[in-house]
């Protein structure tokens, strides 16, 4: 009979890992619908980034206090899930904790460090709730900040609590049974549990012992849904894709707009200029100037869309937002993300050929894009280095030279340059008359 | 006085067979719009005054392209680009000064992988390294002296190309009071031109983005609101004029400031 939970853990490790796997490829495959995209800088730099933005968090440190906070849930999801490892191990071989006997004052130690950790994410987590619930932060409110956005960032903070309150109880109800049952080896005191003990210590050791099993159990079936609910489609993706987002970032000044590399070809030939990139152009391949839909951003834009959690701190420095415009640069994301789950999910069912007749632009509206002043304040506050400014700028590219769709007093702008360079209905004859007066 | 109104343009150098060391890209702005051609002539004064050997393109600049390419007319933009890079290759241009940010961006970051490589200093920088090697000084009874100055971050200067010091080390030599507003540097407030939107109605909101600044840059108490880039001047300009201030508080851009404390 004893190997009966060593089966059950196992099999549930294996579906847990199997869900996760399948939601990882879902997402995976989703972000290759994308255009091709080639980093810039050098590999070292890239690391160097990523260390500083996604592990040294330092753009969060633009808000000290929540910086802080994040940083104590953000050590604690790191530190507190490497006590995984032994309860993995333990299940699986049916020991208890397998670790203890081998650290001996070690463990203590850790299990002390852990247990730090967890008070300081229930705290954190408990601010959080109060800061979106009671306070209503400004940022986490907008019309983007539908129904499910908000349950989606309750639910995270609520299930990182009720996984750290099992691991408390497990421990706390540990303690009491050693001594009373043979199969709890003395650990030493743990600070933080210990302070739970007088709650659980008129209990009998039977229901010590269901009590310490439950929390066993809740804590590691909790840990395998969490990682489940993370990847199969939650703003909370952020955790793993901070580190590849910034791994992948643009490293060159945030002013800098791509150019598109099909267009200087044409203009070059146009120009009677020799191109400077001979490679034949398929006739037969499909091109399409700027993005219409989520295949036409690159895997990197597709990629910020996964990795953004959002927190609003862009939505919150645009000034078209600020100033009551429609414009919300998480929003960008958010629709970004959204279409892209349904596109994938289309091409899976249907076959890389269905179309639904929708776009981005079902999602996305011109009065959007048009806001946008790309001032790059949204890229500038973003903690992990997502550009909603190259969506927009995609969009318009879409609208203007495939559609030939801008506001009229831009397509008086484009034909003033074209014919008088310059914006301004002015004769160029007349550009230098400036001097005339010094 | 009438060497300080020259202004030397590039194909009558070349004519002459004389060389210059930067050229001085004017941009469309500072060409044609009445408030900010007064900062491109006082540039040039700071330019002529110190003995700087620079040119202008004259009749033969054209527009960059900036705001084309961020309307999303990347074909209009490469034809400029790649017109103006022929024009500046020719006159073998190796370093240019440009008194707008907008221009200073494209022609820095956008032109190389069109061809265009050249060594690009905003004026704010170009003034300040003035500072630096003691060529410009700080005269004792400035006219800014002991005034409340703000100056106001251009995004395409400061979040798009990392600038936020040197226009600020400029106007430290006006000896003035400088106060900043609370949303500057790199959390700096965008006066509302840029992306395009210089060209266009705003769309439909509560209030206009250059109202919003300019309502910030007057709560500093600030007398004068220091710009380093056109169309942030105009937007300004604007702001000011919306909240009837325009008596008594100015927006001038750093080369204005600087002239005007020369005595040029």
């Amino acid at each position: 009979m004893h190997i009966v939970p060593q089966l059950i853990f196992a099999v549930l490790l294996a579906v847990a890992g199997y869900f996760i796997f399948r939601s990882i490829s879902r997402i995976r495959f989703n972000i290759l619908l994308g255009k091709s995209y080639e980093p810039s800088s050098s590999i070292p730099a890239r690391w160097v980034n990523m260390t500083l933005t996604a592990l040294g968090q330092r753009k969060m440190f633009k808000k000290p206090l929540p910086a802080i906070l994040h940083l104590f849930v953000y050590l604690g999801f790191l530190i507190v899930n490497a006590e995984m490892l032994e309860i993995a191990l333990d299940g699986l071989l049916g020991t208890h904790r397998l670790f203890a006997a081998p650290l001996g004052s070690f463990y203590t130690f850790i299990i002390n460090v852990f247990e730090f950790f967890a008070v300081a994410v229930i705290i954190a987590c408990a601010l959080f709730l109060v800061r979106r619930n009671i306070v209503h932060l400004k940022r986490f409110t907008g019309k983007e900040m539908t129904k499910w956005p908000t349950l989606d960032a309750n639910l995270i903070l609520i299930m990182e609590i009720v996984l750290m309150i099992a691991f408390l109880t497990m421990n706390a109800n540990d303690q009491l049974l050693q001594g009373q049952n043979e199969h709890y080896k003395a650990t030493g005191s743990f600070a933080f549990s210990s302070l739970l003990m007088p709650l659980f210590s008129g209990l009998s050791a039977s229901s010590l012992l269901i009590l310490e099993r439950s929390a066993w159990w809740i804590h590691i079936i909790g840990v395998m849904f969490f990682a489940n609910y993370v990847f199969y489609n939650s703003k909370h993706l952020h955790i793993f894709f901070a580190f590849l987002n910034t791994y992948y970032a643009r490293l060159i000044p945030q002013g800098e707009i791509d150019n598109m590399a099909s267009v200087t070809k044409e203009v070059q030939l146009m120009l009677g200029i020799t191109p400077t990139d001979n490679t034949p152009t398929d006739p037969a391949a499909p091109m399409r100037f700027g993005a219409k839909d989520v295949q036409d951003l690159t895997w990197k834009n597709l990629m910020d869309a996964y990795s953004c959690t959002e927190c609003g701190r862009c939505t919150e420095q645009c000034p078209a937002n600020i100033t009551g415009k429609l414009l919300s640069p998480r929003k960008i994301m958010m629709d970004t993300r959204d279409r892209l789950e349904e596109v994938g999910n289309n091409i899976r069912q249907h076959g890389a050929d269905h179309q639904d007749n929708k776009s981005l632009f079902d999602y996305i509206s011109d009065e959007e894009i048009l806001a946008c002043t790309t001032c790059n304040a949204c890229v500038e506050a973003c903690p992990v280095q997502i550009s909603p400014v190259e969506i927009i700028v995609q969009m318009r590219r879409y609208r203007v030279m495939e559609e030939s769709k801008a506001p009229g007093s831009w397509n008086a702008m484009f034909s003033n340059i074209e014919n008088n360079q310059a914006p301004w209905k002015f004769s160029p004859a007349d550009r230098f008359n400036w001097a005339d007066k010094l | 006085m009438s060497e300080l109104n020259k202004v030397p343009v590039a194909a009558e150098l070349l004519a002459q067979g004389k060389s210059f060391d930067v050229l001085f890209w004017v941009g469309c702005a500072g060409s044609f719009d009445e408030r900010v051609k007064s900062v491109t002539r006082s540039f040039v004064k700071i330019l002529n005054h110190l003995n700087i050997s620079y040119a202008v393109l004259g009749t033969e600049e054209s527009c960059t392209g900036d705001p084309a390419k961020r309307a999303g007319n990347e074909f209009l933009f490469q034809m400029q680009a790649m017109s103006n890079i022929q024009v500046l290759n020719g006159y073998g241009v190796k370093r240019i000064v440009t008194t707008c940010p907008h221009c200073f961006n494209t022609l820095k970051n956008e032109y190389p992988s069109l061809g265009g490589n050249y060594e690009l200093v905003h004026h704010s920088t170009f003034l300040q390294e003035l500072i630096d090697t003691g060529k410009l000084k700080m005269k004792e009874s400035g006219s800014f002296k002991g005034q409340k100055i703000t100056y106001h971050d251009s995004c395409y200067l400061g979040r798009a190309n990392g600038i936020y010091e040197a226009p600020r080390k400029v106007l430290e030599v006006l000896d003035a009071d400088l106060v900043e507003m609370k949303r500057c540097k790199t959390k700096g407030l965008c006066c509302g031109a840029g992306g395009g939107q210089m060209f266009k109605e705003p769309e439909k909101g509560a209030k206009d983005i250059n109202v919003e600044r300019t309502e910030e840059a007057i709560s500093t108490g600030a007398t004068v609101i220091a710009a380093a880039c056109p169309f942030c001047m105009t937007m300004l300009t604007d702001g000011v004029k919306n909240k009837e201030k325009e008596s008594t508080i100015k927006v001038y851009d750093l080369a204005e400031l600087i002239a005007q404390n020369e005595g040029l």
